[in-house]
Protein backbone atom coordinates (compact mmCIF):
# COMPACT_ATOMS: atom_id res chain seq x y z
CA UNK A 1 0.00 0.00 0.00
CA UNK A 2 0.81 3.16 -0.49
CA UNK A 3 1.77 5.85 1.83
CA UNK A 4 -0.46 9.41 1.88
CA UNK A 5 1.22 12.18 1.38
CA UNK A 6 -1.65 13.96 1.28
CA UNK A 7 -5.08 14.35 1.50
CA UNK A 8 -8.75 16.26 2.44
CA UNK A 9 -8.23 17.41 6.34
CA UNK A 10 -10.75 15.36 8.55
CA UNK A 11 -11.50 18.41 10.19
CA UNK A 12 -13.58 19.36 7.20
CA UNK A 13 -16.91 18.26 5.67
CA UNK A 14 -17.04 17.00 2.62
CA UNK A 15 -19.69 20.16 1.27
CA UNK A 16 -17.90 21.71 -1.85
CA UNK A 17 -16.27 25.10 -0.44
CA UNK A 18 -19.06 27.94 -2.20
CA UNK A 19 -15.79 30.39 -3.06
CA UNK A 20 -15.18 31.94 -6.59
CA UNK A 21 -12.63 29.32 -7.94
CA UNK A 22 -8.90 29.93 -6.94
CA UNK A 23 -9.78 31.75 -3.45
CA UNK A 24 -7.98 31.24 -0.66
CA UNK A 25 -10.51 31.29 1.62
CA UNK A 26 -10.55 27.10 0.71
CA UNK A 27 -6.60 27.06 1.40
CA UNK A 28 -6.92 28.78 4.78
CA UNK A 29 -9.90 26.88 5.49
CA UNK A 30 -7.85 23.54 5.13
CA UNK A 31 -4.53 24.73 7.28
CA UNK A 32 -6.98 25.74 10.16
CA UNK A 33 -8.52 21.99 10.18
CA UNK A 34 -5.33 20.53 9.62
CA UNK A 35 -4.28 22.24 12.86
CA UNK A 36 -7.08 21.68 14.82
CA UNK A 37 -7.05 17.68 13.80
CA UNK A 38 -3.35 17.78 14.84
CA UNK A 39 -3.40 19.18 18.20
CA UNK A 40 -6.36 16.93 18.36
CA UNK A 41 -8.70 19.81 20.16
CA UNK A 42 -11.02 19.52 16.76
CA UNK A 43 -13.97 18.06 19.02
CA UNK A 44 -13.87 20.77 21.50
CA UNK A 45 -13.26 23.61 18.86
CA UNK A 46 -16.12 26.37 17.99
CA UNK A 47 -15.79 28.36 15.08
CA UNK A 48 -17.43 31.92 14.94
CA UNK A 49 -18.18 32.84 11.58
CA UNK A 50 -18.15 36.54 10.63
CA UNK A 51 -20.00 38.44 7.28
CA UNK A 52 -18.37 38.59 4.41
CA UNK A 53 -17.73 35.46 1.92
CA UNK A 54 -16.90 33.06 5.18
CA UNK A 55 -20.34 33.92 6.19
CA UNK A 56 -21.14 30.20 5.65
CA UNK A 57 -17.85 28.87 6.89
CA UNK A 58 -19.47 26.58 9.48
CA UNK A 59 -20.42 24.58 6.29
CA UNK A 60 -17.43 23.80 6.37
CA UNK A 61 -15.35 22.89 9.64
CA UNK A 62 -16.39 19.50 11.21
CA UNK A 63 -16.72 21.19 14.67
CA UNK A 64 -19.42 23.43 16.65
CA UNK A 65 -19.89 27.08 14.95
CA UNK A 66 -21.81 29.76 15.43
CA UNK A 67 -22.01 32.66 12.60
CA UNK A 68 -22.18 36.13 14.59
CA UNK A 69 -23.11 39.49 13.59
CA UNK A 70 -21.05 42.01 11.01
CA UNK A 71 -18.22 42.67 13.17
CA UNK A 72 -19.06 40.85 16.12
CA UNK A 73 -17.25 37.62 16.29
CA UNK A 74 -15.01 38.87 18.51
CA UNK A 75 -17.47 39.41 21.36
CA UNK A 76 -19.51 35.99 20.47
CA UNK A 77 -15.92 34.44 20.94
CA UNK A 78 -15.36 36.15 24.08
CA UNK A 79 -18.74 34.91 25.59
CA UNK A 80 -18.93 31.49 24.28
CA UNK A 81 -14.65 30.81 26.25
CA UNK A 82 -15.85 32.89 29.19
CA UNK A 83 -19.16 30.52 29.65
CA UNK A 84 -16.98 27.12 28.67
CA UNK A 85 -13.38 27.74 29.10
CA UNK A 86 -12.31 24.05 28.12
CA UNK A 87 -13.32 24.87 24.44
CA UNK A 88 -11.12 25.95 21.75
CA UNK A 89 -13.10 28.94 20.26
CA UNK A 90 -11.63 31.31 17.47
CA UNK A 91 -12.85 33.74 15.05
CA UNK A 92 -12.64 33.67 11.30
CA UNK A 93 -13.04 36.86 9.45
CA UNK A 94 -12.18 39.14 6.82
CA UNK A 95 -11.03 42.29 6.42
CA UNK A 96 -14.50 44.19 5.63
CA UNK A 97 -15.93 42.15 8.79
CA UNK A 98 -12.51 42.73 11.30
CA UNK A 99 -11.20 45.92 10.18
CA UNK A 100 -14.09 48.30 9.17
CA UNK A 101 -17.29 47.82 10.88
CA UNK A 102 -15.65 44.89 13.22
CA UNK A 103 -12.70 47.17 14.47
CA UNK A 104 -14.12 47.89 17.71
CA UNK A 105 -14.95 44.69 18.74
CA UNK A 106 -11.30 43.34 17.85
CA UNK A 107 -9.70 45.89 20.30
CA UNK A 108 -11.43 45.44 23.03
CA UNK A 109 -11.22 42.06 22.83
CA UNK A 110 -7.36 42.25 22.41
CA UNK A 111 -7.24 44.66 25.20
CA UNK A 112 -9.41 42.33 27.76
CA UNK A 113 -6.75 39.85 26.68
CA UNK A 114 -8.78 37.20 25.81
CA UNK A 115 -7.86 33.69 25.45
CA UNK A 116 -9.08 33.19 21.71
CA UNK A 117 -7.32 32.49 18.43
CA UNK A 118 -8.65 35.07 15.49
CA UNK A 119 -7.93 34.10 12.09
CA UNK A 120 -7.79 37.26 9.62
CA UNK A 121 -8.08 36.98 6.28
CA UNK A 122 -7.04 40.07 4.70
CA UNK A 123 -7.45 40.27 0.58
CA UNK A 124 -7.75 44.10 0.72
CA UNK A 125 -11.37 44.21 -0.58
CA UNK A 126 -14.83 43.61 0.35
CA UNK A 127 -15.44 40.33 -1.78
CA UNK A 128 -18.62 38.97 -1.31
CA UNK A 129 -21.01 42.54 -1.74
CA UNK A 130 -19.43 43.50 -5.00
CA UNK A 131 -15.62 44.39 -4.78
CA UNK A 132 -15.43 47.23 -2.89
CA UNK A 133 -12.71 49.41 -1.33
CA UNK A 134 -12.03 48.08 1.98
CA UNK A 135 -9.57 50.09 4.91
CA UNK A 136 -7.19 47.66 3.68
CA UNK A 137 -6.91 48.16 0.14
CA UNK A 138 -3.84 49.45 -1.73
CA UNK A 139 -3.14 53.22 -2.56
CA UNK A 140 -3.94 53.15 -6.29
CA UNK A 141 -6.02 49.68 -6.42
CA UNK A 142 -8.83 49.76 -8.48
CA UNK A 143 -12.36 48.71 -6.41
CA UNK A 144 -15.97 49.31 -7.26
CA UNK A 145 -16.26 51.94 -5.58
CA UNK A 146 -12.22 53.48 -6.07
CA UNK A 147 -12.70 52.91 -10.49
CA UNK A 148 -9.68 55.21 -10.55
CA UNK A 149 -7.70 53.12 -7.83
CA UNK A 150 -7.70 54.25 -4.10
CA UNK A 151 -6.57 58.02 -3.00
CA UNK A 152 -4.27 59.12 -0.32
CA UNK A 153 -6.35 62.10 0.60
CA UNK A 154 -9.72 60.69 -0.21
CA UNK A 155 -9.28 57.47 1.67
CA UNK A 156 -6.39 57.53 3.68
CA UNK A 157 -3.50 54.75 3.48
CA UNK A 158 -4.68 51.12 3.51
CA UNK A 159 -4.67 50.49 7.68
CA UNK A 160 -2.03 47.79 8.83
CA UNK A 161 -3.90 45.76 11.38
CA UNK A 162 -1.06 43.29 12.50
CA UNK A 163 1.09 46.67 13.58
CA UNK A 164 -1.83 48.39 15.17
CA UNK A 165 -2.95 44.78 16.91
CA UNK A 166 0.63 44.51 18.17
CA UNK A 167 0.59 47.90 20.31
CA UNK A 168 -2.33 46.77 22.91
CA UNK A 169 -0.35 45.40 25.74
CA UNK A 170 -3.39 42.29 26.21
CA UNK A 171 -2.61 40.85 23.19
CA UNK A 172 -0.19 37.91 23.29
CA UNK A 173 0.88 36.92 19.62
CA UNK A 174 0.29 38.78 16.51
CA UNK A 175 1.76 37.70 13.28
CA UNK A 176 1.21 38.20 9.56
CA UNK A 177 1.78 35.41 6.83
CA UNK A 178 0.63 35.09 3.59
CA UNK A 179 -1.28 31.91 1.84
CA UNK A 180 -0.03 32.84 -1.88
CA UNK A 181 2.49 30.07 -2.68
CA UNK A 182 3.50 26.81 -1.21
CA UNK A 183 6.69 28.17 1.10
CA UNK A 184 4.15 30.78 2.54
CA UNK A 185 1.43 28.34 3.28
CA UNK A 186 3.47 26.26 5.31
CA UNK A 187 4.67 29.12 7.49
CA UNK A 188 0.86 30.39 7.36
CA UNK A 189 -0.31 26.53 8.63
CA UNK A 190 2.74 26.98 11.72
CA UNK A 191 1.54 30.41 12.67
CA UNK A 192 -2.20 29.17 12.89
CA UNK A 193 -0.89 26.40 14.78
CA UNK A 194 1.30 28.60 17.10
CA UNK A 195 -1.98 30.55 17.77
CA UNK A 196 -4.37 27.70 18.59
CA UNK A 197 -1.75 26.22 21.03
CA UNK A 198 -1.45 29.35 22.64
CA UNK A 199 -5.20 29.45 23.50
CA UNK A 200 -4.38 25.29 25.02
CA UNK A 201 -1.65 26.55 27.12
CA UNK A 202 -4.11 29.84 27.90
CA UNK A 203 -1.69 32.73 26.85
CA UNK A 204 -4.18 34.49 25.63
CA UNK A 205 -5.37 36.66 22.73
CA UNK A 206 -3.80 35.36 19.33
CA UNK A 207 -4.23 36.67 15.66
CA UNK A 208 -2.59 35.33 12.45
CA UNK A 209 -3.58 37.79 9.73
CA UNK A 210 -3.00 36.26 6.08
CA UNK A 211 -2.21 38.05 3.21
CA UNK A 212 -4.73 36.07 0.35
CA UNK A 213 -6.74 36.71 -3.17
CA UNK A 214 -9.80 37.68 -4.49
CA UNK A 215 -9.24 37.18 -8.17
CA UNK A 216 -13.09 37.94 -9.15
CA UNK A 217 -12.95 41.28 -7.13
CA UNK A 218 -9.55 41.90 -8.60
CA UNK A 219 -10.18 40.99 -11.78
CA UNK A 220 -7.54 38.78 -12.52
CA UNK A 221 -7.08 35.07 -12.75
CA UNK A 222 -5.96 33.37 -9.79
CA UNK A 223 -2.19 32.78 -10.68
CA UNK A 224 -2.19 36.83 -11.20
CA UNK A 225 -3.79 37.38 -7.44
CA UNK A 226 -1.47 34.96 -6.38
CA UNK A 227 1.29 37.40 -8.18
CA UNK A 228 -0.35 40.47 -7.11
CA UNK A 229 0.12 39.18 -3.39
CA UNK A 230 4.02 39.05 -3.70
CA UNK A 231 4.37 42.06 -5.86
CA UNK A 232 1.81 44.67 -4.25
CA UNK A 233 0.50 43.34 -0.90
CA UNK A 234 3.87 42.08 0.93
CA UNK A 235 5.73 44.69 0.45
CA UNK A 236 3.26 47.05 2.27
CA UNK A 237 2.06 44.23 4.69
CA UNK A 238 5.23 43.18 5.67
CA UNK A 239 5.14 39.42 6.52
CA UNK A 240 6.36 38.56 9.82
CA UNK A 241 5.83 37.87 13.95
CA UNK A 242 4.74 41.63 15.38
CA UNK A 243 4.38 40.38 18.98
CA UNK A 244 5.42 37.14 20.91
CA UNK A 245 5.39 37.63 24.08
CA UNK A 246 6.29 33.68 24.92
CA UNK A 247 9.77 35.24 22.72
CA UNK A 248 10.07 37.84 25.22
CA UNK A 249 9.78 36.24 28.45
CA UNK A 250 11.69 32.79 27.56
CA UNK B 1 6.41 1.43 -7.03
CA UNK B 2 4.88 4.70 -8.18
CA UNK B 3 3.34 7.71 -6.99
CA UNK B 4 -0.30 8.55 -7.35
CA UNK B 5 -2.15 11.50 -7.64
CA UNK B 6 -6.11 10.48 -7.31
CA UNK B 7 -8.44 13.89 -8.39
CA UNK B 8 -11.83 14.78 -6.76
CA UNK B 9 -12.91 16.45 -10.27
CA UNK B 10 -15.94 16.92 -9.02
CA UNK B 11 -14.94 19.38 -6.43
CA UNK B 12 -12.70 20.90 -8.72
CA UNK B 13 -12.93 24.45 -10.12
CA UNK B 14 -10.12 24.50 -13.23
CA UNK B 15 -8.12 27.50 -11.38
CA UNK B 16 -5.39 26.24 -12.03
CA UNK B 17 -3.45 26.92 -9.19
CA UNK B 18 -1.62 23.40 -8.93
CA UNK B 19 -0.23 23.90 -12.70
CA UNK B 20 1.25 26.89 -11.45
CA UNK B 21 3.39 25.19 -8.68
CA UNK B 22 3.69 21.82 -9.88
CA UNK B 23 8.23 21.95 -10.41
CA UNK B 24 7.53 18.54 -12.76
CA UNK B 25 4.81 20.62 -14.68
CA UNK B 26 3.10 17.67 -15.29
CA UNK B 27 -0.64 19.26 -14.28
CA UNK B 28 -3.34 20.53 -16.90
CA UNK B 29 -6.56 21.36 -17.37
CA UNK B 30 -8.94 18.01 -19.14
CA UNK B 31 -10.36 20.25 -22.01
CA UNK B 32 -12.07 17.14 -23.21
CA UNK B 33 -14.35 16.91 -20.10
CA UNK B 34 -16.65 19.34 -18.13
CA UNK B 35 -17.71 18.10 -14.37
CA UNK B 36 -20.99 18.91 -13.00
CA UNK B 37 -19.86 22.79 -11.80
CA UNK B 38 -18.77 23.20 -15.52
CA UNK B 39 -15.42 23.50 -15.49
CA UNK B 40 -12.50 21.72 -17.28
CA UNK B 41 -11.16 19.52 -14.27
CA UNK B 42 -7.40 18.94 -13.71
CA UNK B 43 -5.76 16.39 -15.16
CA UNK B 44 -2.32 14.63 -14.72
CA UNK B 45 -0.92 14.27 -18.22
CA UNK B 46 2.06 12.09 -16.69
CA UNK B 47 2.05 10.38 -13.64
CA UNK B 48 5.84 8.36 -13.71
CA UNK B 49 6.87 11.86 -13.41
CA UNK B 50 5.15 12.72 -10.16
CA UNK B 51 7.76 13.26 -7.49
CA UNK B 52 4.70 13.26 -4.56
CA UNK B 53 5.76 16.73 -3.18
CA UNK B 54 2.24 17.44 -2.56
CA UNK B 55 2.85 20.98 -3.74
CA UNK B 56 -0.23 20.68 -5.61
CA UNK B 57 -2.85 19.33 -2.83
CA UNK B 58 -1.14 21.72 -0.65
CA UNK B 59 -1.93 24.59 -2.05
CA UNK B 60 -5.50 23.43 -3.59
CA UNK B 61 -8.40 25.59 -2.29
CA UNK B 62 -11.04 22.97 -2.86
CA UNK B 63 -9.33 19.63 -1.25
CA UNK B 64 -9.18 17.93 -4.89
CA UNK B 65 -6.24 15.95 -4.76
CA UNK B 66 -4.93 13.34 -2.96
CA UNK B 67 -1.08 12.46 -2.91
CA UNK B 68 0.11 8.81 -2.53
CA UNK B 69 4.23 7.46 -2.24
CA UNK B 70 5.49 4.70 -3.39
CA UNK B 71 1.63 2.97 -4.54
CA UNK B 72 2.24 -1.00 -5.81
CA UNK B 73 1.36 -2.13 -9.02
CA UNK B 74 1.38 1.52 -10.25
CA UNK B 75 3.51 3.34 -13.42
Amino acid sequence: MGKVVYEKSAGLTDSPMSYCPGCLHGTIHKLVAESLVELGVLDRSVLVASVGCSVVAYQFYNCDAVQAAHGRAPAVATGIKRVSPESIVFTYQGDGDLAAIGTSEIIHAAHRGENITVIFVNNAIYGMTGGQMAPTTLITQKTSTSPKGRVENQAGLPMKVSEMMAQIPSSYYIERVSAHNVPNILKTKKAITKAFRNQIDGKGFSMVEILSTCPIGWHVTPVEATKFVESAMVPYFPLGVYKDEGEVRS
Amino acid sequence: MANLLTFDTARCKGCQLCVSVCPKNILELDMSRVNSKGYNPIMCRDMSACIACAMCARICPDSVIKVEKDVLGEG
